[in-house]
């Protein structure tokens, strides 16, 4: 858009910002360059798939809390994946936690988290009037919502969607004569993936683009606000590591369409000796994980980074240990490349490269502790405001603590064997993952809500939503970890067959499910408070939080290049909240230290003769750029 | 069980219904735009919901990891196994403590440190020792745990003892076979996956006359009490993964790639019946690798008996060769004479038999190369 308008009329346009053509309603709101449009619709289509990926756990979690029940009243949506006396198909079943799986990893908390948030708030932020490139980012939304369509539409196919586990592993996921769902659902599932993939390098690469170059006068690294940190190295794990999932699943298509064998090797299966010789199944384990524990961190870290950001600004405080913070970001980032191979303990690996990956596994437990120390003790001493997106970061921080310290008994691969695919694991990733990414990603909704629509959110249902929210999951996933020290095997259909599983936990089975049921109805409250708000909510003011960052600068509702006139320039750190001597108990980051002796520190005094050089320069406003 | 369960939801139900009413009449007083009033009544209500969901929660913990005790770790019955318990009781107990003490931080210093009108916070950056202290005791603290776990891992995955007791375990959708070295030799014969069909499941390569005597089962497993053995795993058409609850063994089996798992153990069918008070108990083994539809009922009964009693029952065990006489035409015609004895007279073979294992050594390694 901004090359569009610039080449007709390159002189005005420098001279206004704010004054461009109005634009079409497709160029407005469907094929926007603009980051903030591009934001809201990642979130949007996240919020949507949310509730598919929960419903689906919600059906799958009827059939192992009830199963007895007659579910005849879901054939109206299951049709007939509800067999003739009313029970769920065991096919299907398995589709419905592959599905669920997928979803709620890549489309929700990868895409929904990460590209809602990095997208508004990195050129906000940073100061920038818009993302590196605004097509390449209209582009990322777009193959993002293909690949959506995609793996929406392959949920409702005859042989139904992919069903081996979200970690698709083959030979089960390359035959198709091995399971309906490695059928045509499976061919869905690659290409919706694969799809996805490129969307996530497009955006990627947008993210380490304006972080490094769109960076407004003053803002320099050591100024940049944790939720950037975090956002940038993000993209940086994405960057590195989907690509090695984009060939893990090339080789896949390989193998299921053109017979060839990277992941097959001597397989007799209904009645016929393969010809394929010479792969490895262990091959593609070691392929996905490469990308698989990456993203963990992936879905993880733009919500601690967002975090850290709201702990600070409603504790009245700066955060405690920021550079610590950012070291144990990097740390964490390096770390996630070099532990794959705990997801593999007991799948015939060498035994010593078990040895190797606890080692380096349990390392990770550090700076992981040093955040969430550094989080509690930003609490201590302040001056708490319970937002919501307080409540929901105060949530994160205890389920991160909560899951994470379980992380120590599966990193250890002595333990690993007991535990290896039990509802131990599932218990743990889902609070450490799931559970805490999702409260990131609620907590930057409401946070940012009057930023994106001009309008404030209702307090109140966010305060019932959170209480409602974080008793649910709490009361889901805690007794889920004791299922799995029983030795309960996770992706089971029903736990009948075997004497150690069949008559004991069937009621704490059922009291999951409902709280899983529970928790799920809860969500609603926020759907509604979302869309009622978008439209009716409070008029936001400028500054709701009283917080320091740049985006607050900006008008309530930013046209397109954010700032009307020039982009304000940065002096300072985002988190001089409460700071001895200032009059308010916030300093935003563009408030020169000329302006406030009188709460200036004596290093800081030294940086008022540097003022004038940072206004001096002038270079990364997009729009004053000669195109 | 049924109890808790009661007993916790009314809590919960009973604190959410608390909350929501808390919350309609809070709702209904505030629908101005009220920017100092939003810093009060449910400021105070949220710091104070902190702290009583630390407390109910706390409570509700112990309480139901109380009463699921009875389930977790079921009986270990062999010796890594009670080790790996000792040592997840230790990083349990371990974990526990840091879940209480920051979760307890956690919730009340954000009831302490609530907004108080007119208090200012603490500007409180950064404190080096404090980061330090913390950075180094998780750091201590994990060098612990894996030197401890490492040398668990170790043991457990070290080679096996030369005296091994070997099985063959095959995963297939959707049951396991379990294949035994032999009613004579007590070696495995080689396999190739090209030669599995209805008669010949496992693949046995009747050009290995270490084959001859094996058989096989698909619905028990019988090992010898406290003696080493060797699990050779491997997988016909996906990946499966045998788990023994009781024995703490789990191992994938791979197409293409056959794995191992070595134990011991020391606790028969029997003697277990009377540990955990089940007159029915059985070992189980169970597939914990998702395979397809039937993943979740691969089972197959483990059966641990003495030693004695478990030759006896080899003994009477047929060979397959014996049991699928049509298998015949595989073997090889000069190796025909020594498999006579397993396809109609299986007593006067007898004497052959010793002679067979010993003068066999060097065209047994070309055997077993292609069985590892």
């Amino acid at each position: 858009m901004a090359t569009v308008a610039a080449n007709s009329a390159t002189v005005a346009h420098a001279a206004e910002h704010d004054h461009h053509e109005p634009q079409s309603f497709w160029r407005t709101y469907i094929f926007s360059e603009d980051h903030k449009t591009i934001a809201k619709q990642y979130l949007i289509s996240g919020i949507i798939w949310s509730v598919i990926g929960i419903s689906l756990s919600v059906m799958f979690r009827l059939q192992l809390g009830f199963p007895n029940m007659k579910l005849d009243f879901l054939r109206p949506i299951l049709g007939n994946w509800i067999n003739e006396t009313g029970k769920l198909d065991p096919d299907f079943y398995l589709a419905l936690v592959t599905m669920h799986g997928t979803i709620m990893v890549f489309f929700v908390l990868t895409a929904g988290l990460s590209g809602t948030f990095s997208n508004f708030l990195i050129p906000l932020q940073v100061g920038a009037r818009d993302m590196a490139s605004g097509f390449l980012n209209m582009l990322s939304y777009w193959f993002f919502f293909l690949a959506s369509m995609i793996m929406l539409g392959s949920l409702f196919i005859e042989t139904g969607p992919a069903a081996g586990g979200w970690v698709i592993y083959p030979p089960l996921s390359a035959l198709p004569q091995a399971h309906k769902g490695s059928e045509l659902g499976m061919t869905l599932w690659l290409i919706s993936m694969a799809l996805f993939i490129v969307s996530q390098l497009l955006g990627g690469i947008n993210y380490i683009t304006t972080v490094i170059n769109l960076r407004t006068r003053g803002m320099s690294f050591s100024k940049l606000p944790l939720t950037i940190w975090a956002f940038f190295l993000t993209a940086v794990l994405g960057l590195i590591s989907f690509p090695v999932l984009l060939s893990a699943a090339l080789l896949l298509i390989f193998d299921r369409s053109f017979g060839t064998s990277f992941y097959l090797s001597e397989i007799y299966i209904k009645g016929e000796a393969l010809p394929n010789v010479g792969g490895s199944p262990i091959l593609f384990q070691h392929l996905f994980w490469f990308l698989g524990h990456p993203e963990v961190y992936i879905v993880l870290l733009p919500a601690l980074g967002m975090t850290s950001e709201i702990i600070a600004t409603n504790s009245r405080k700066p955060i405690f240990g920021y550079r610590a913070m950012i070291a144990s970001m990097m740390g964490i980032a390096f770390l996630a490349f070099i532990v794959w191979a705990h997801h593999m303990f007991v799948t015939g690996m060498n035994p010593f490269l078990g040895s190797i990956f606890m080692f380096l596994t349990l390392i990770i437990a550090v700076p992981s502790a040093v955040k969430a120390f550094n989080y509690i003790t930003t609490l201590w001493r302040g001056n708490i405001r319970f937002t919501p997106a307080m409540l929901f970061s105060i949530g994160l921080v205890s389920f991160f603590i909560s899951g994470g310290l379980t992380g120590i008994i599966l990193g250890n691969s002595a333990l690993d064997i007991q535990l290896h695919d039990t509802y131990f694991v599932v218990a743990h990733f889902h609070l450490v993952m799931g559970a805490a990414s999702a409260f990131g990603l609620l907590a930057g909704v409401y946070h940012w809500f009057p930023k994106m629509f001009g309008r404030m959110m209702n307090e109140k249902l966010g305060y019932v939503h959170f209480w409602l929210t974080f008793i649910g999951i709490y009361l889901v996933f805690f007794p889920m970890h004791y299922i799995g020290i029983s030795g309960f095997p996770r992706r089971y259909y029903a736990f009948t067959s075997y004497d150690f599983t069949k008559n004991i936990f069937a009621d704490m089975n059922s009291f999951i499910s409902l709280a899983a049921i529970f928790t799920f109805t809860a969500q609603w409250i926020f759907v509604w408070n979302f869309v009622y708000s978008m439209f009716k909510g409070r008029k936001a003011p400028q500054n709701p939080w009283k917080s320091n960052t740049l985006e607050w600068t900006a008008p309530i509702n930013p046209g397109h290049g954010n700032w009307p006139g020039e982009i304000p320039a940065v002096y300072r750190w985002a988190y001089d909240y409460s700071k001895p001597g200032a009059k308010d108990d916030f300093i935003p980051q563009n408030v020169p230290y000329s302006q406030t002796p009188e709460s200036n520190l004596p290093h800081e005094n030294e940086l008022i003769g540097l003022e004038k050089e940072i206004e001096a320069q002038n270079l990364n406003d997009q729009f004053k750029q000669p195109h | 069980m049924v109890y808790i369960i009661a007993i916790l939801s009314v809590i919960f139900l009973g604190l959410a219904v608390m909350v929501i009413s808390r919350m309609a009449s809070v709702v209904q007083s505030a629908s101005g735009p009220v920017d100092e009033d939003r810093i009060g009544m449910s400021n105070r209500l949220n710091a104070g919901l902190m702290v009583v969901f630390f407390v109910v929660g706390l409570i509700a913990a112990i309480w139901s990891f109380l009463h699921a005790r009875q389930f977790f770790l079921p009986e270990a019955a062999s010796p890594h196994g009670r080790h790996t318990d000792f040592l997840f009781w230790l990083s349990m107990s371990i974990i526990t403590i840091a879940f209480i003490v920051t979760n307890a931080l956690l919730f009340f210093f954000a009831w302490r440190y609530q907004y108080r009108p007119g208090h200012k916070a603490s500007y409180y950056p950064e404190n080096h020792k404090l980061e330090l202290i913390w950075t180094v005791i998780p750091a201590v603290v994990m060098a612990l745990l894996v030197f401890t776990g490492w040398r668990a891992w170790r043991d457990i995955m070290a080679e096996a003892p030369e005296n091994a007791q070997v099985f063959e375990l095959v995963g297939k959708q959707f049951n396991w076979i379990a294949r035994y070295p032999g009613v004579d030799n007590n070696k495995l014969g080689a396999f190739n996956y090209k030669l599995i069909d209805s008669n010949n499941e496992t693949g046995i390569d009747y050009t290995d006359e270490s084959s001859f005597d094996d058989f096989v089962s698909t619905s028990e497993l019988h090992i010898p009490v406290n003696k080493p053995i060797l699990l050779k795993i491997r997988a016909r058409d996906v990946l499966h993964s045998v788990f023994i609850p009781h024995l703490r063994v789990k191992m994938d089996a791979v197409p293409g790639m056959p794995t191992r798992f070595q134990f011991t153990a020391d606790k028969t069918t029997d003697e277990m019946k009377n540990i955990t008070g089940n007159p029915n108990f059985t070992y189980e083994i169970a597939c914990t690798e998702v395979c397809g539809q039937g993943h979740f009922s691969m089972r197959i009964r483990l059966i641990v008996e003495d030693e004695a009693s478990w030759q006896a029952w080899c003994k009477e065990q047929k060979p397959l060769l014996t049991s699928t006489p049509e298998l015949a035409s595989r073997i090889p015609a000069n190796l025909k004479a020594k498999a006579a004895k397993y396809l109609s007279a299986p007593e006067t073979a007898a004497p052959a038999d010793t002679t067979t294992a010993s003068i066999v050594k060097n065209g047994e390694t070309v055997a077993s190369a292609s069985v590892r």
